[in-house]
């Protein structure tokens, strides 16, 4: 960063070089949160009356959106005379719940209309019968989600449902908000605070300095809107011949982007779409390739749009009704109806857009509107398999390769065959993504980590780091995939690393190996009496991988080793469970 | 007895302590006869290989850790440990394997070993690319049928020959009988096999478990073969020790013995050579156990135990003197030797197609191009033998050639058999020249750790090529023996070929001519490191000279001497002369 270039006039020598190393230390999200808590201090002492209520944002997040809009709520709260506090529910005193006052909620949904797992401890009191009775409370919620799941926005739904139950009163309606969140996010967020105001918009003073986020030049941080190219250094195959799988090994350079990350974080992979795919859309919808849309009132190249600004491949309802609407189809207008889910999942997993065009040609299509029913593109989350420390200057990914096909031809994952099929030279477009609940503990305190499929990746960077740290604690590595010859991510570098001693033990689970399937779980409950004693010492328990596949069955079987070697009731295993969640000794992954 | 023998030099001999030996030494001392880490190693999950010092005790137990060294690399790139397997080699003597044995190796081949088995040059059956976790279940189904894998391979003796000369039947089966007693008798005693493979208790022995071998074994491999004239099929000269049978009138006397023949050399190392064994004396029938252990003592007590490429019995020989070594054998055995008696061989190759044995059964000598048994387009091998081995009441019999004969065919079954093999598209040696039928190539790539350049996989094109040769000077049926490995080690005999072919690196082979027909000469090289170009023209120019210049009923291994393209090689130790 060249941040610190120039130094500010009001400050003396030594108290801008501690702003420089301060900010020099930082991460992003370190950063963000710097620049609230000092533009927090130089409001307070100006504005002119004080709020009559507090206000508290609380946020669910697993990918990062909820905190970034937390932030962005937080920043516009201040700005009309507010001093909100933000907190995640990650680590939210349930206890504090009772002196609130105000509630804005933003919480994200994932899987089957699951909350942030970093929020499930906060869900389950919440939701369960020791829940406080919040009358006099005021909430307001807006919920994150992703329409093409059929259990959009759920767990924002869940909350806003039981805050109502439990008496607190309602501010605004709840927001539901797609994955292109950022325009109506905004605009509901002021509307809702705009009923919170003590004052009269605009009755706060304004601030006395800049905020310290605002003399940063934004031309140096790459984030989400702002990707850097990062050239593409290595891509191989590590599975090998024969597997039933295609997952690779990808080297970026960030080399002189100034992006820092740390182990557990992910990267944001902004795609193109697969250039045939736009090409065949076009010809399907007879559209120029050279026709002009507007997007956000901006005007683009349709095919510049197709390529990298929208979303072509999964049908999402609002397209679907669309088209039911415009083709006067009743088959399809009836699948949009509700109790539809499963016939319209069905449908729409055999039919893209793409399939639309072709089985349901719309008579009078026009560019525009086709782009108006399209969602943005969205960037890709890939936990980081490399460590900084061990490799400066570098981002590795570990990426499973979605390829199936589909009405005879090949179908891609838009950002799993993105990178795959970026040749060495090219750049991708990246941002990092801080995940700070995924972090390694301090250096002397020993860790398990479980893993499936790619869900190995942050387990990579762990180890890396904990090499390059000469860290003390001891390491134990689970990983399940599905054939040993050829699924054994990584192999040799376990191999190295058991070697050295670095990795104190490794199991591994190989599901189609043998005639009945094992899996990572399986290896846990049979090494259920060494793994209760890891974690009699304070172990550190790490799950990354498929919230379907693996994180529930390595929760069981977690309860199941407290139970069997704890001697504890069901009961007792998962409150034992959740107390290791909130003292973050147990920290998951999952997608 | 000689009394006034001299004192050996005894530094680099089993005498020595063990820090003064090969490392080898200090691993089988240490191995608590050959259990080792093997077991632990079997459970190792993180790896397909054995970790450690498993893979060396193993071949003690017939199996031999290998990779597809064709994906080695590319493997190696997507971070993943090379592609291990192991191949399983069965102790067979003799070469002698009922029907119900076969199909029990047909059906483990078609669970565990890649739907395919390759017959060797030493009469047995190796399964390649056969995973960890399926070895003993293997070695189990082998038991099912009396078959082991010990010592199959590793420092001890070796899988026993026997000639197939199915003929002359009952002395074919008075000799085979002999051979397996004599690997029974000569194999290592350990209970280690029964304990790792069978997951039986260790049980109690009195004393040692190895009275014989003691806790190092021997220096290097030993192998012993038994030959019946007038075919010297086995390479009798080839063997560590050969017994060569001598009969009158059909009844077996006792063999003539030879002993120090080898093939093994070491690229770049001139101190290492091939060479073939020396006759020193006869010994009647009975007495053929007493031999092996005076002979094998010798050699245990002698060898070199420091450098493992030094320490076969050819050089223990060639250091301590042929007459001090008869002599101390004689010394072991507590009786001289007899003179050798009169015998002559014809011929080291196989005879294909049908013969009638004396006992008026058939048999049928199977031509099977460098010994793979496997299914491919219109010649489908392997499922044409299970289902012969599924009528025939005789026995199979695995060629030192690596052919195979379904002797003993019962006269009601010959139509059927012969019916089948056409069936499968395996009566094809009409079409094949002589030359190709008396071809050998040892395994090699991709699963073979030594190779350096393609044998199996090559030679059937190259000898193609080399048939339009043949073709062009009228020598298509002009029995040649030709020879090819992919290493100098000389696992198909390459050294005492008339054409013998040896890897040194992709693509490149040493040239050697001169051989004799049936075994008892060793060639020399004629060109080293050239490419297949190279290798034709120069096939082309003399066997066509061959062809026009030759004497009634010469052979092509000693026109290559008279010629002058090569000297005679008369002992070992002028081979790199």
């Amino acid at each position: 960063m060249n941040v610190l270039e120039a130094p500010s006039s009001d400050l003396t020598h030594e108290q801008w070089e501690l702003v420089v190393a301060l900010v020099r230390s930082l991460n992003q999200a370190q950063l963000l949160w710097v620049s609230e808590y000092l533009a927090g201090r130089v409001q307070t002492p100006v504005s002119g009356t004080a709020p009559s209520r507090r206000l508290t944002i609380l946020f669910g997040s697993e990918t990062g959106n909820g905190a970034e809009i937390a932030a962005s709520a937080a920043d516009s709260a201040r700005g009309i005379g507010l001093h909100p506090t933000v907190r995640d529910l990650a680590d939210y005193k349930l206890r504090l719940l009772m002196e609130e006052e105000d509630l804005l909620f933003i919480t994200s949904t994932h899987g089957e209309g699951d909350p942030p797992h970093t929020a499930e401890p906060f869900f389950e009191f919440l939701e369960g019968r020791k829940a406080p009775q919040l009358s006099g409370k005021r909430f307001a919620v807006v919920a994150l989600g992703d329409s093409t799941y059929e259990k959009f926005c759920e767990a924002g739904r869940r909350l806003d449902r039981r805050l109502e139950e439990l008496g607190a009163s309602r501010l605004a309606a709840r927001v539901d908000c797609d994955v292109d969140y950022e325009k109506n996010a905004a605009a509901a967020i002021s509307q809702i605070l705009a009923k919170l105001g003590p004052c009269s918009p605009g009755a706060g003073e304004p601030p006395l300095l800049p905020r310290l986020e605002a003399v940063v030049p934004s031309r140096t941080i790459f984030d989400k809107r702002h990707p850097f190219p990062a050239p593409v250094v290595d891509n191989v195959a590590l599975t090998g011949r024969g597997s039933s799988k295609e997952t690779r090994h990808i080297e970026l350079s960030i080399a002189g982007s100034g992006m820092t990350f740390e182990p557990g974080d992910a990267l944001g992979v902004a795609p193109a779409n697969n250039p045939h795919l736009v090409e065949s859309l076009l010809a399907s919808a007879g559209f120029s390739p050279d026709a002009g849309v507007l997007i956000d009132g901006q005007p683009v190249r349709l095919h510049e749009a197709l390529t990298s600004k929208l979303e072509i491949v999964r049908v999402t309802r609002r397209l679907l009704r669309f088209w039911a609407d415009q083709s006067g189809i009743s088959e399809l207008g009836a699948l949009c109806e509700e109790g539809q889910a499963e016939l319209r999942a069905a449908l729409l997993k055999e039919n893209h857009v793409i399939d639309l065009l072709r089985r349901f040609p719309l008579r009078d299509l026009s560019a525009q509107s086709l782009v108006d029913n399209l969602r943005p593109l969205q960037p890709r989350l890939y936990s980081i398999a490399s460590s900084a420390a061990f490799a400066p200057g570098e981002v590795h990914l570990t990426v499973a390769v979605v390829r199936y096909p589909l009405h005879g031809e090949p179908r891609h994952g838009v950002a799993s065959a993105f990178l795959a099929d970026a040749a060495p030279e090219t750049s991708v477009p990246v941002f990092v993504q801080s995940n700070p609940h995924f972090r390694l503990p301090a250096n002397d305190v020993p860790i398990v980590m479980i893993g499936a499929g790619t869900g190995i990746a942050p387990f990579r960077a762990f180890l890396q780091e904990r090499e390059m740290r000469g860290a003390s604690g001891k390491n134990w590595l689970f990983f399940g995939e599905r054939h040993f010859r050829t699924d054994f991510l990584y192999q040799t570098e376990w191999q190295a690393h058991l070697h050295s001693g670095l990795l104190t033990r490794m199991n591994v689970a190989f599901s189609r190996e043998g005639t009945t399937k094992t899996y990572a779980q399986h290896r846990l409950l049979e090494q259920a009496r060494d793994l209760y004693a890891w974690l009699q010492d304070g172990c550190h328990i790490y799950v990354c991988g498929d919230a379907v596949g693996l994180t529930p069955g390595v929760h069981a079987a977690l309860r199941c080793v407290l139970q069997q070697e704890g001697g504890l009731d069901l009961h007792a295993a998962e409150e034992h469970l959740t107390s290791l969640r909130s003292s973050r000794r147990y920290q998951i992954d999952a997608y | 007895m000689n009394l006034n023998r001299s004192i050996p030099d005894r530094s680099r001999d089993v005498s020595q302590p063990l820090e003064a030996l090969g490392p080898d030494e200090t691993l089988k001392a240490d191995s608590n006869y050959l259990r080792g880490a093997i077991s632990s190693g079997l459970l190792a999950e993180i790896t397909a290989a054995v970790p450690g010092g498993g893979p060396k005790l193993m071949k003690f137990h017939g199996l031999y850790q290998q990779d597809n060294r064709d994906i080695r690399d590319e493997r190696r790139r997507q971070k993943l440990e090379p592609a291990y397997a192991f191949m399983v080699r069965v102790r067979l003597p003799g070469g002698v394997c009922t029907p119900g044995q076969w199909l029990k190796l047909d059906e483990l081949a078609r669970t565990y070993g890649g739907v395919t088995l390759r017959l060797t040059t030493r009469q047995t059956f190796q399964l390649h690319g056969v995973l960890k976790q399926h070895l003993r279940p293997l070695i189990r189904g082998l038991r099912e049928v009396l078959l082991d894998t010990k010592s199959a391979c590793g420092d001890d003796a070796r899988g026993v020959m026997c000639g197939v000369n199915s003929q002359l039947s009952a002395l074919h089966g008075s000799v085979s009988a002999i051979a397996r007693r004599a690997s029974d008798h000569a194999i290592p005693k350990t209970g280690a096999y029964r304990e790792i493979w069978y997951e039986e208790e260790r049980q109690e022995v009195p004393r040692t478990e190895e009275p014989f071998y003691g806790g190092t074994y021997l220096p290097r491999k030993f192998k012993i073969g038994f030959a019946i004239p007038p075919s010297n099929d086995i390479d009798v000269y080839t063997q560590d020790l050969g017994l060569i049978a001598i009969a009158s009138q059909g009844r077996l006397e006792g063999f003539n013995v030879v002993i120090g023949g080898s093939m093994g050399r070491t690229d770049r190392a001139p101190e290492t050579y091939p060479r073939l064994a020396d006759l020193i004396g006869f010994i009647s029938a009975d007495r053929v156990l007493p031999l092996i252990d005076a002979v094998m003592s010798v050699q245990r007590d002698y060898g070199d135990r420091v450098d493992r490429a030094h320490a076969r019995f050819k050089y223990t020989i060639d250091e301590k003197g042929l007459d001090w070594i008869k002599a101390e054998i004689e010394r072991r055995l507590g009786s001289f030797l007899d003179p050798p008696r009169e015998f002559q061989f014809t011929s080291n190759s196989d005879a294909v197609g049908w013969a009638t044995g004396e006992d008026g059964r058939f048999h049928y000598t199977l031509f099977v191009e460098n010994g793979r048994i496997i299914d491919s387009g219109k010649r489908s091998l392997m499922e044409g033998l299970r289902m012969i081995a599924r009528l025939h009441d005789g026995a199979f019999l695995l060629t030192p050639n690596q052919n195979l004969i379904i002797a003993g065919i019962a006269p009601h079954n010959r139509d059927v058999i012969e019916a089948l093999l056409r069936e499968h598209g395996l009566i094809n040696s009409e079409t094949a020249s002589a030359l190709r039928l008396n071809s050998m190539a040892c395994v090699s790539l991709p699963t073979c750790g030594l190779a350096m350049a393609e044998s199996e996989r090559y030679l059937p094109t190259l000898l193609s090529k080399i048939e339009e040769i043949l073709a062009r000077h009228g020598l298509q049926t002009e029995p040649i023996t030709l020879r090819m490995t992919g290493c100098p080690n000389g696992c198909s005999r390459p050294y005492n070929a008339e054409i013998g072919l040896t890897g040194r690196a992709p693509g490149k082979y040493n040239l050697y001519f001169g051989g004799g027909f049936h075994g008892q000469r060793l060639n020399k090289m004629y060109l080293e490191n050239v490419g297949e170009a190279s290798i034709l023209t120069t096939l082309e120019d003399i066997l066509g000279h061959f062809a026009r210049t030759r004497l009634p009923g010469e052979h092509f291994g000693d026109f290559a001497i008279r010629a002058g393209y090569v000297p005679e090689v008369t002992e070992g130790r002028q081979f790199n002369d």
